[in-house]
């Protein structure tokens, strides 16, 4: 059964944007494009996943991407069980590996997996014949969210060769970051990231990108800003001083916007954090397109299910 | 007991500088004599001949993980693995459950070794209480049980001040401190080696700085305390050359470099293989280097497996949730000798030296104790231990053939060069390739 499921253009699973053609990326990104205007639509509602089993395993605490593909599934058709870690088996001590034997033996077509553990995607992939979505694995990848980043860039901008993005925040512990950082490059895009030493992948530089220190020279540099959420434990443990610190030597602020050389793109993956990484007034600004993030967002894991599931890629895909 | 009378081996015997095709004679569990043309009547005489005769080889370094563990390896299960490498004697480790930190538990270690019917097996003790890093343990009744080190490997002892005194107190009894090197704050619960891979697979990197950092301080103790320090499977190029630094100013100090170490770096975890997972992690091409130069200039004195079975299913995990290490005492003697002998880097008296003279002298094994005569040599009146290798032997690693009850190796398919091929324990064979 999965032997059919398994689609000439992305395979049997999407683990990371790191292992994906340009030609790959291009075909879920032309895909998603046709899948915007279901959601338009007064019943939001297409047939292709019909008589498909999905799961939705977040074994870590999610909202946006968990109901993200939640309404994607449902959109397309499917037939959907949500199970998270509180309350899972996982929380007795079942291990990864028997979770996906259990999910296996239930004859489920995909599983959409949300861990902690950097590589649990793809370790979950290698051992089941449904098709795996990585929603996020540890500091690893999240690939769904790096191909809405890139569709809502592609949306406005065009095509991404030569343009400049930077990732700013924390990308020491970002696996948007990593995504983006894959995808963008896959793309012909200029990538660098900004933030404090701390905040950074040691030899980040490896992966193709250049680093500020400085905001300011950041926002001279770039065409597009992907500002990372800065969580707050990461001050406990020592990795910046201060919240407040941070705001006023990193955070993407309306002066700093204000004096930028070009007219700025400005996203972000939420949930934000006002007053830290980016205050309102820029988050509610006219640079930000945040919300239309989210909307991209049902439409990639929609062109994500579908060319999983089978379906063929769109004209643009020409893998 | 009977006699055995080995004929016209390569005898190589670092610790007598010898090199020659010799006989070798094991009377009543020692050895009698080495020579030309030696003649015994009633002894049970083996050809040696094409064969490498060696003083038994000595692993310092293994986790036997009984008590508490007995699914992954017992001691009885360790000592038969050790054998089939080729090793007459194993220091376990004492990070078992409970942790072996008492005259009692040291006891039941030496009491279970001695039926275990494979490799000597040697316990160690806990240099703090539970491994915790807060007391110490009672260091000389330890010793008085048997203990032939101190170490709280698994864990480094994070609190200076306690390895001042531990270093200080068990030069008491001369009884070496064996020390896993990690400042865990630096390390932070790092899954493997930082750099560009760790980075990538978005895994939490533990620096070299992690390592070095620990040994520049114990280094200095060792200094301040003129106590004997053993520093386990060192694995950063830095760690060398402090080490190297620290013998030249005549710090007591011995060290181990791992045939992991010396042979794989840090891109052998490829896409989260939990069978390249261990701690210290396997790093950089540079730092590989670094231990196998260790290894050749005798900055690491001692070539040790760091043997740490795991059942499968626990190495059956992401990454960051397997448990940290590989199996070692089965391809032990074929990576030494392909890595380095093979390759050029150190003649095969030099790993010989590395993975018996030099062992015995470390952890005191050299000297007669408790009636057991003197081990790491083939001089008269040592111990009738002895390791038979075939250096002209190529063989595949087959995880599934290992005697350990634990598989967990990176090495499995690779084709090595040597290996044991009979392992004589007090003159008794104790094991026997079959091929």
């Amino acid at each position: 059964m999965a032997q059919e499921l398994v689609n000439p253009v992305l395979g049997k699973d999407l683990i990371g944007l790191e292992e994906l053609t340009r030609e790959q990326i291009t075909a879920i990104l032309d895909t998603a494009e046709t899948f915007k205007e279901i959601s338009e639509r007064p019943v939001r509602k297409v047939p292709y996943l019909r008589g498909r089993t999905v799961v939705n395993a977040f074994f870590e605490n999610s909202t946006r991407t968990r109901v993200s593909f939640e309404f994607a599934e449902k959109r397309m058709g499917a037939d959907t069980v949500s199970i998270s870690t509180t309350g899972s088996s996982v929380q007795k001590g079942e291990t990864l590996v028997d979770t996906a034997r259990n999910l296996e033996a239930m004859r489920i077509d995909m599983v959409v997996i949300r861990h902690a553990s950097s590589g649990a995607a793809r370790f979950l992939a290698e051992r089941i014949e449904s098709s795996v979505i990585n929603a996020g694995d540890g500091k690893h990848e999240h690939p769904t969210q790096g191909l809405l980043d890139l569709l809502t860039i592609r949306d406005h901008r065009g095509p991404l060769e030569g343009l400049k993005v930077c990732i700013c925040g924390d990308v020491l512990h970002s696996r948007v970051a990593r995504s983006n950082i894959h995808g963008l490059k896959r793309l012909g895009a200029e990538v660098a990231v900004c933030g404090p030493m701390t905040l950074m992948p040691p030899d980040v530089g490896d992966l193709g990108v250049r680093w500020f220190n400085r905001i300011e020279a950041a926002i001279e540099w770039a065409d597009v800003l992907n500002v990372l959420r800065l969580q707050l434990e990461r001050m406990k443990a020592g990795f910046i001083p201060s919240l407040r610190e941070y705001n006023r030597v990193f955070g993407v602020t309306r002066a700093r916007v204000e004096a930028a050389p070009r007219d700025l793109l400005i996203l972000h993956p939420g949930p934000m954090n006002r007053g830290v990484e980016i205050d309102s007034d820029v988050a509610d600004g006219p640079h930000s397109v945040i919300l239309q993030q989210v909307t991209n967002g049902v439409a990639v894991r929609m062109a994500v299910l579908y060319l999983l599931s089978g379906g063929p890629a769109t004209e643009g895909g020409d893998a | 007991m009977s006699r055995l009378l080995i004929r016209g081996g390569r005898v190589v015997d670092p610790s007598q500088g010898i090199d020659a095709v010799l006989d070798v004679l094991i009377d009543g569990g020692k050895i009698a004599r080495v020579g030309e043309g030696i003649e015994s009547s009633d002894a049970e005489t083996m050809d040696a001949s094409g064969l490498v005769v060696a003083p038994g080889l000595i692993d310092v370094h293994v986790h036997l993980r009984e008590p508490g563990g007995e699914h992954k390896e017992t001691i009885a299960s360790g000592a038969r693995a050790a054998a089939a490498g080729g090793f007459t004697a194993v220091v376990a480790m004492p990070n078992t459950d409970p942790p072996i930190d008492s005259p009692a538990t040291v006891g039941y270690v030496k009491a279970a070794g001695l039926r275990a019917g494979g490799a000597r097996v040697f316990p160690s003790g806990c240099i703090t209480l539970g491994q915790k890093g807060e007391q110490l343990t009672e260091i000389g009744e330890l010793m008085a049980a048997g203990a032939v080190c101190i170490t709280d490997d698994g864990r480094p002892v994070m609190n200076a001040g306690l390895l001042r005194m531990a270093l200080e107190y068990a030069q008491s009894f001369d009884l070496p401190v064996a020390l896993h090197e990690e400042e865990l704050t630096l390390s932070r619960g790092g899954a493997m080696n930082e750099g560009i891979i760790a980075t990538r697979l978005g895994l939490t990197g533990i620096p070299n700085a992690a390592e070095d950092v620990m040994i520049a301080r114990d280094l200095m103790l060792a200094e301040l305390t003129g106590g004997r320090l053993h520093i386990q499977h060192v694995a950063t190029r830095g760690g060398v050359d402090l080490i190297r630094a620290a013998k030249a100013k005549g710090v007591r100090v011995t060290a181990e470099g791992s045939p992991h170490h010396f042979t794989l770096t840090d891109e052998a975890v490829g896409w989260y293989n939990t069978n390249a997972k261990m701690n210290p992690p396997l790093r950089s091409a540079a730092d590989r280097d670094a231990v196998r130069q260790g290894v050749a200039d005798g900055t690491l004195d001692v070539i040790a497996t760091d043997h740490a079975p795991h059942h499968y299913d626990e190495k059956e995990q992401a990454f960051e949730d397997a448990p940290n290490g590989i199996v070692g005492l089965e391809t032990a003697v074929g990576l030494a000798y392909t890595e380095l002998v093979a390759t050029g880097l150190i003649g095969l008296a030099e790993m010989i030296e590395r993975m018996s003279c030099a062992p015995a002298r470390a952890m005191n094994l050299d000297r007669a104790a408790d009636g057991r005569p003197p081990l790491g040599s083939l001089r008269e009146g040592s111990a009738g231990d002895v390791t038979l290798l075939d250096p002209m032997l190529e063989w595949t690693v087959d995880p599934a053939g290992f005697l350990s009850l634990s598989r967990n190796t990176p090495f499995g398919g690779r084709k090595l060069r040597c290996r044991a091929v009979r392992t004589i324990i007090g003159g008794t064979t104790a094991w026997q390739s079959s091929a």
